[in-house]
């Protein structure tokens, strides 16, 4: 359903300017979105002023910088730092991605403004919950289904067909994609979102796998896969530049082609 | 939905209230409001059949209305609610078929919708107004 505000109990309000840290000339103002189940109050916005003199170069290195030295209540998924865990995914100036990879010169407002993965149920401060997500994603069957004898060594593929995963397998289910999607927003109870269609297509591309049929007939859902309407969020906002509107649209065309 | 979790009154994120608007975005929201306008556009349309069908003195009333300058400003944007959804549909069109989904591609489609669509329906009224 579309409700294109926020429920009473999500409304933010202004929350507390941090003081600024003696000393530093170089001083980048951040504005952080927290929440905490602890106290019963109202998400809200805290002020933080970073030295970033004194600050590596990446918006997660800010994040760390509050943590160490400003706020250690600010709480934040991070773990690789370089972009392969998909932890630190957020709404970084207003876009999704990953807070490990976004240069805080990058960002295009003087402020940098920072907020949990759009349309989600916050646990704490930025860290969303993802249990649906990862229940969509168990729902497709990510793994290789057969049916002919297992091979004796391994399943082979050819370059070719190698290749066709290329652009797929790079997907670390970050969620930046489907959390901008303004489908999966108004119907994510039953629309599958743009990570984990990429997702569906990689097995439904794989020369190796043997259940392409019984995978589109699962998809072939006015809600499951149909509530794309090519909006490309997902696209402009993939921080590995992987295309899951494209994959989308190889899906619908897989389904079309079915038929004839 | 709004599916936060209430039994843990948890909060549901900002979504449209943070998210920077893109223009492959903005132009999916046109696409449906001009959609919309084109449900009132046919009931004009259809205003305007009745009134010829019922007599010289209705279709002169319903001429009095629509050229009246509000009546032509309201043709106007229902002429440019037609041509942008028109060019909207082929830029699905294009989609369907695969193609268009680079981000350069799709950036260019959703400009040249945006300007094909305003000078074509400038282009239509200048045509309108040279043959009346």
């Amino acid at each position: 359903m579309v409700q294109l505000t926020l429920p009473k109990n999500s409304r933010m309000g202004e929350g507390k300017v941090w003081d600024k840290p003696e000393g530093a000339t170089n001083l980048r103002e951040y504005r952080v979105y927290r929440w905490s189940p602890d106290d019963g109050r109202n998400p809200r916005i805290d002020t933080y002023y970073v030295d970033m003199d004194d600050c590596g170069p990446m918006v997660l290195d800010a994040l760390i910088y509050i943590k160490n030295n400003i706020d250690p209540t600010l709480t934040f998924r991070r773990s690789c730092r370089e972009g392969i865990c998909g932890s630190c995914a957020m709404n970084i100036d207003g876009t999704n991605t990953l807070a490990c990879t976004k240069g805080a010169d990058e960002c295009q407002d003087e402020i940098v403004k920072i907020y949990p993965l759009p349309h989600m149920p916050v646990v704490k401060d930025l860290v969303p919950d993802l249990t649906r997500f990862y229940a969509q994603h168990r729902s497709i069957e990510p793994w290789l289904k057969t049916t002919t004898p297992e091979p004796a060594k391994e399943w082979l593929q050819s370059h070719e067909d190698r290749q066709k995963l290329d652009g797929l397998y790079e997907c670390i289910l970050c969620a930046c994609c489907s959390t901008s999607c303004p489908s999966y927003w108004w119907n994510g109870d039953r629309y599958l979102g743009p990570a984990i269609l990429l997702q569906a297509y990689r097995w439904l591309i794989d020369s190796r796998d043997e259940a392409t049929g019984e995978r589109l007939d699962n998809l072939e859902d006015p809600f499951r896969l149909y509530r794309c309407h090519t909006i490309m969020n997902c696209s402009q906002t993939c921080p590995k530049g992987l295309n899951p509107a494209k994959a989308i649209a190889e899906i619908k065309k897989m389904m079309v082609e079915r038929r004839v | 939905m709004a599916n936060a979790d209430f039994k843990a009154n948890r909060p549901l994120s900002p979504h449209l209230q943070v998210y920077r608007l893109i223009l492959t975005m903005l132009m999916s929201i046109l696409h449906r409001i001009t959609g919309a306008g084109l449900y009132f556009g046919t009931i004009l349309m259809a205003f305007w059949l009745i009134c010829a069908a019922s007599g010289p003195e209705a279709y002169e009333f319903a001429n009095g209305v629509f050229g009246s300058w509000i009546g032509r400003l309201i043709l106007f944007g229902f002429t440019w609610a037609l041509v942008h959804h028109m060019l909207g549909g082929l830029r699905h069109f294009v989609w369907d078929m695969g193609r268009g989904f680079q981000l350069e591609a799709a950036n260019w489609m959703a400009k040249a919708t945006i300007i094909g669509s305003v000078s074509l329906t400038i282009l239509l009224w200048i045509i309108g107004y040279v043959v009346r």
